[in-house]
């Protein structure tokens, strides 16, 4: 199976910021790769460049196969971005926009016409071809944008962020979409925050932090890297919370994480065999514990597992106040 | 068996590939912005009654108290400044919407697709120019229902408002420029504040030689005001009754010169802005 994105030491910066610093990815043809991490880790910053919006400090980046450096133009005709915003016009009708689209890829009227009305059908948008964008739905808008970057016929559709802040609903909606498209054969490339989302979608996941690679692999593997589930221990009284900390790390064999604020012990674990175990320690150190759950890490914890430091080490993206109504999940 | 099944689903093989031409993405550009403005009535309606608001303010508010000199009525002086500056006020909402287009990933995606990338701004001026002759025309009706008239001959008229058109379009790389160094709508709305002397400090609304000496030398040779002083010239019939020095061609063919100046420097930076790898 061949590559469709080969990027080796890619490095972007911007003054003293390093978005991208000597990042290694491999993205195989005929699946969906996702590219996972928290905000700020260089995950739009990659796509714009194989998108050939930006220029790389240096490194090299082939695309199909085609240098994304010295041949921009040629790029351009093999991939389709849909980006985090809905970038599709709302005073023009979800055909116009599509239409729209076709003929930019050089389509004449009349194909412009027919992959556009094909491209509705796909997407379940045929109802509301001819509807003004801004009466659409927040769901359909992005499931318009989705489309108005398969009007050419990529061989990689490039998706950054696709279905953030969209309800539960055209979430599974666009996620359909998305899986009907790889099936039919085209190449994606996907940026997203959530584990799950990568987990539902992609062969291969690249988790990338600080502008570099920290793991890849199938969701499994990773998941079986950073522990299955954690176990998260909040005792009653502050002064336990040393012996919360002993035991916990003995039984989940692994590095346990204090929380401060919320005074939680946290540790990642195989399964629930460990979860009975703690309890039973727990009790016979004669510990009482406010909250004591089993539950899947989130992105964050993976980023801890594996890398030791916090998903968001300087940036505000997970601030601590949060982790206090995670306790009582 | 899987490629077999890929060739059969997905047709555009990479060879058999095509751009579009520079026309095809200019036109594209330009329809949809023309779209977006003439679709969206609140705009549509906002332009045309600020610029009445405006006309009725200096024609029966200040009016009375400018005697514009020369030989015409304070009407015929005004109306045909308060027509070129268009080219200004409809500017601003340019300068704003490419700034918004920027800002939505409109542009990202342009830029990601095989398409000549000078083309897009291109188009983008050209639906600009457009607009301008919708606000030239809405203008120019309540201008003639406040009293307004022509003295110049027909052929003269009709070019002055051809001229006016073209000043727009030199005037709208100015503004497309501004909308995309500009963080979002509202900085791009601040900058483009910046064309407020431009409309003021020039012979549109009153003679140059009621302000004060210090301002008289940017007033009489700012580009907006050898605009005005063409369409002026043209539409009553030459230099002399308007109050100015020189000939009507003199005039125009300033005005034309210093298009040409504008449209050549702006239309390189907005270009070279828009193609840029970040």
């Amino acid at each position: 199976m061949t590559d469709i994105i080969e990027a080796r030491g890619l490095t972007k910066h911007y003054g003293a910021t390093h978005a991208l610093d000597g990042l290694d990815l491999t993205a195989r043809s005929g699946q969906l790769t996702a590219l996972l991490g928290p905000n700020g880790a260089g995950k739009t910053t990659f796509v714009s460049a194989v998108a050939t919006l930006l220029r790389p400090t240096a490194g090299t980046l082939r695309v199909a196969g085609i240098d994304a450096i010295a041949e921009p133009h040629l790029v351009r005709q093999v991939i389709g971005l849909a980006g985090q915003y809905a970038s599709v016009e709302p005073a023009m009708s979800g055909r116009e926009n599509l239409v729209m689209v076709g003929r930019l890829f050089g389509l004449d009227a009349a194909e412009a016409r027919r992959a556009a009305d094909a491209v509705l059908e796909t997407l379940h948008l045929t109802d509301a071809r001819d509807r003004l964008v801004r009466e659409y739905s927040g769901g359909m808008r992005r499931r318009l944008d989705l489309g108005a970057s398969l009007v050419g016929r990529p061989k990689l559709l490039l998706l950054d962020e696709p279905t953030t802040g969209l309800d539960p609903g055209s979430r599974l909606d666009l996620w359909e979409a998305i899986r009907a498209l790889v099936a039919d054969g085209t190449d994606v490339l996907m940026t997203t925050q959530y584990l799950e989302e990568a987990d539902q979608l992609a062969r291969d996941v690249v988790i990338i932090d600080h502008g570099k690679v920290i793991a890849a692999g199938s969701p499994d593997q990773l998941k079986a890297e950073a522990g299955r589930d954690v176990i998260e221990v909040r005792p009653r009284s502050a002064a336990d919370t040393e012996v919360v900390e002993r035991i916990l790390g003995e039984v989940a064999g692994a590095e346990v994480r204090r929380d401060p604020l919320t005074n939680t012990v946290v540790a990642g674990v195989d399964g629930s065999r460990q979860l009975a175990e703690t309890v039973r320690r727990l009790d016979d150190a004669g510990v009482h514990v406010d909250d004591i759950a089993l539950r899947r890490p989130t992105l964050d914890e993976v980023f801890l597992i594996l890398t030791g430091h916090r998903a968001a080490d300087p940036a505000p993206s997970a601030p601590p106040t949060r982790r206090t109504s995670g306790g009582h999940r | 068996m899987t490629a077999a099944t890929i060739t059969a689903t997905r047709p555009a093989t990479p060879a058999a590939r095509r751009t579009a031409s520079w026309a095809t993405t200019a036109i594209e550009v330009a329809k949809r912005t023309l779209k977006q403005f003439f679709r969206t009535p609140q705009v549509l309606m906002m332009g045309t009654v600020q610029g009445a608001l405006f006309l009725f303010m200096f024609r029966y508010v200040f009016g009375g108290a400018i005697n514009p000199g020369g030989a015409i009525r304070y009407v015929d002086f005004l109306v045909p400044g308060f027509l070129t500056t268009v080219i200004l006020w409809t500017g601003m909402g340019s300068a704003s919407g490419v700034a918004e287009d920027a800002n939505s990933g409109l542009y990202d995606r342009l830029r990601s697709l095989p398409v000549p990338r000078s083309a897009v701004m291109f188009g983008r001026s050209l639906a600009d120019a457009g607009l301008v002759a919708w606000g030239v025309l809405t203008t120019a009706i309540i201008g003639y229902l406040v009293g307004f008239r022509t003295h110049g001959g027909l052929a003269a008229v009709v070019l002055a408002y051809a001229l006016i058109v073209v000043f727009g379009w030199a005037v709208a790389w100015v503004f497309i420029v501004m909308g995309l160094v500009s963080k979002n709508a509202q900085a791009a709305q601040g900058l483009s504040m910046l064309i407020i002397p431009f409309s003021f400090v020039s012979s549109a609304n009153v003679p140059i030689r009621s302000m004060p000496g210090w301002m008289q030398p940017f007033a009489a040779n700012q580009p907006i005001t050898v605009m005005i002083n063409a369409v002026r010239c043209l539409m009553q019939g030459g230099p002399a009754p308007v109050g100015i020095e020189h000939t009507t061609s003199y005039w125009v063919v300033l005005a034309l010169g210093w298009s040409a100046l504008i449209t050549a420097v702006f239309m390189t930076l907005s270009t070279r802005r828009f193609g840029r790898r970040r």
